[in-house]
């Protein structure tokens, strides 16, 4: 990924001890794999990062768990034994809702539909503004005019007035919601690729591969998304925060989907059961606190990422 | 000559964007919506009309021309004066625009006040945490700071109150006033002031902490300049670096961004007011999006673009004429 030519010329010794012997595609993959190890041990130095990463596997772990949970005592219209708003205890540690619904199997049933979401909305937002992004600044001229205006209005489109609108307009199933977060979000990720790609092809060995014969397909695929990898990934990381958090809220107004509920939705329906006048503070507040532990997670890892992909950001 | 070519590109860019959202906004509410806004109208509000006045009304409503270009040109004349027809369903027959006038001053001034001080609170905290790094209060500040950016502006609402309406009952847990009594003078000023406390509190806390990760990080950035270096090597005092080198300069770029959150400080708004039911713009928002109410819908959100737009204005002239070399470029 750095600069350096793939085969050292052959005056000088081969600096590089892995180049001998070996095809370039074998060096290529030797390369990666050294570079993810050196990121790796960077990353554990950091400890706001690790402690992220710890928050997050729990979480992840609590979703996996959802898909094998038995989703019987999520239903309401099969008699539960629990009681009704009941304060946490031995048998339910988060307490009961109003249809006397353990708060523990809402929220972790919560944490598939909420994490689902925020990454796939996260991945479409990635795809559209590294798409947007790099069209715009390896065309430059005209077209980098176009996509760029465009860019600006999504950038101070008020996103949650644009998607209380879409969502009442087209509707508010989970792929509508996530398609809603996705559209609404990638106008930073773009802004940010445009610039890092035009700082990149601006170098050299991108004018030597094009020297070459290289198609713009190529060094597009080839030379410049490599590049640019590690900083479209830790900002992927910041979206999937930003895609969780705008969920919530949209899911709070009463957009979420009703057959999958996420953790926005379990406050809204709190919230509209009168859950604050009935001092039944478990059920707002345990939702609430893996919202914000999630979010939090994804914050630590991204700005630790950015630490280490950012090498101006390191220096302080 | 250089200022005036600024000052035309950017109202040259605010025109261009409110082309592409407006254009946006048409294909929502004209082209995608589904239903036709006259049959809604006279289900909600019950009257009976013959025939042809019901085409009296589709007429009047300029729903009988083509859609492009009759409608299109209508609808950018309409949303840019604020003429946006009346209520279809929570208020049928209202004007939207006198809805909206008579809950903005409750809303504005929420608004106002909390985001100035969240502004002002944001930037201090993040001059003098920026300047010490790593020290005791940055420390604490930057910890504070990424829990309230991944809190929702809803659940720090409902926290508040569960602390300060439920635990202790220091403040009311919501509405704009008392009902049931009246209080006048002083006493309906300290009753209303009382009532927006944990509103004001909820949005001044959920943007302080964004506030203040930027303006750490813009003086970071410029401490890392030569001109910093510069102005120490000439014995300049530490206090006098930082006031007249380090915080100037990092200013710049927090105004650009402060500006852009305004949309989700609008966002924010509108939940907030739900948790607090305070009678605002934003609860009457939500309220309509709850009675599908469209003509509502189409106000709150060509009024949020607008308040975006003139926001980024301000703050693209502001900059323009703290720094000449973006006059210049």
């Amino acid at each position: 990924m750095k600069t350096e030519p793939i085969v050292a010329p052959p005056t000088t010794p081969p600096s590089d001890p892995v180049v001998k012997g070996l095809t370039p595609r074998q060096v290529k993959h030797a390369r990666q794999r050294r570079a993810l190890a050196r990121f790796w041990a960077q990353f554990r130095q950091n400890r706001m990062g690790m402690v992220g990463l710890v928050i997050l596997l729990i979480f992840i772990a609590m979703a996996i768990f959802s898909i094998f949970a038995d989703k019987g005592r999520l239903d309401p219209t099969i008699a539960t034994s629990g009681p009704r708003l009941a304060g946490p205890s031995m048998q339910y540690p988060l307490g009961t809702n109003r249809t006397g619904i353990s708060v523990l199997s809402l929220v972790v049933e919560g944490s598939r539909i909420s994490l689902f979401v925020g990454l796939t909305a996260a991945l479409i937002s990635m795809i559209l503004g590294t798409t947007i992004g790099m069209w715009a600044g390896y065309k430059g001229a005209v077209t980098d005019g176009v996509l760029m205006r465009v860019t600006d209005a999504f950038l101070v489109l008020p996103w949650l007035a644009f998607a209380i609108v879409m969502a009442a307009v087209l509707g508010q199933s989970l792929w509508m919601i996530i398609f809603i977060i996705g559209v609404t979000s990638w106008a930073g990720t773009a802004r940010l690729v445009r610039a890092q790609v035009l700082s990149v092809k601006e170098r050299t060995y991108i004018e030597r591969s094009r020297a070459l014969g290289a198609s713009d397909f190529h060094v597009v695929s080839k030379h410049v998304t490599p590049n640019l990898m590690p900083v479209i990934f830790a900002n992927t990381i910041l979206t999937i925060a930003i895609a969780i958090l705008s969920e919530s809220a949209l899911a709070f107004l009463g957009l979420g989907d009703p057959t999958s509920k996420s953790w926005g939705t379990v406050i809204d329906e709190a919230f509209s059961a009168g859950a604050l006048t009935l001092h039944a503070w478990w059920w707002l507040l345990a939702p609430s606190l893996c919202i914000v532990l999630v979010v939090l997670a994804f914050t630590m890892i991204g700005f630790a990422m950015d630490e280490i992909v950012n090498p101006r950001i390191r220096e302080r | 000559m250089g200022t005036q070519r600024y000052l035309l590109s950017k109202l040259g860019q605010l025109f261009l964007t409110l082309l592409i959202v407006l254009t946006i906004a048409f294909l929502l509410f004209r082209v995608l919506l589904p239903g036709d806004p006259v049959t809604t109208y006279l289900r909600s509000s019950g009257a009976r009309y013959t025939p042809e006045q019901v085409e009296q009304l589709r007429h009047d409503w300029g729903l009988d021309v083509p859609i492009f270009p009759d409608q299109y040109i209508d609808f950018m004349t309409d949303s840019l004066t604020f003429n946006f027809g009346v209520s279809t369903t929570i208020v049928p027959g209202v004007s939207v625009s006198q809805l909206f006038w008579e809950r903005m001053g409750k809303s504005l001034i929420l608004i106002v006040t909390s985001t100035l001080a969240a502004i002002a609170i944001g930037i201090v905290l993040g001059i003098k945490g920026g300047w010490k790094r790593r020290g005791r209060l940055d420390n604490s500040s930057m910890g504070v700071s990424m829990v309230l950016y991944a809190m929702p502006e809803f659940v720090l609402g409902m926290i508040l109150i569960l602390l300060f309406a439920n635990v202790v009952h220091w403040f009311p847990s919501g509405q704009y006033e008392s009902h049931g009594v009246t209080y006048t003078g002083t006493a309906h000023l300290v009753d209303v002031g009382r009532h927006m406390v944990l509103p004001w509190l909820t949005l001044t806390l959920a943007y302080m902490g964004e506030f203040y990760l930027v303006m750490r990080s813009s003086l970071l950035d410029v401490l890392g300049e030569e001109y910093i270096a510069l102005a120490r090597a000439k014995g300049v005092r530490e206090k006098f670096v930082l006031r007249r080198h380090a915080v100037p300069n990092a200013l710049l770029p927090t105004i650009t961004l402060v500006a852009l959150s305004f949309g989700f400080i609008l966002g924010g708004v509108l939940t907030v007011e739900l948790v607090f039911s305070y009678p605002g713009v934003g609860l009457f928002s939500v309220d309509a999006l709850q009675a599908r109410d469209f003509a509502v819908l189409q106000a709150t959100f060509m009024i949020s673009v607008i308040a975006v737009l003139v926001a980024n204005l301000i703050a693209d002239l502001t900059y323009g004429y703290l720094d000449p070399r973006v006059r210049t470029a």
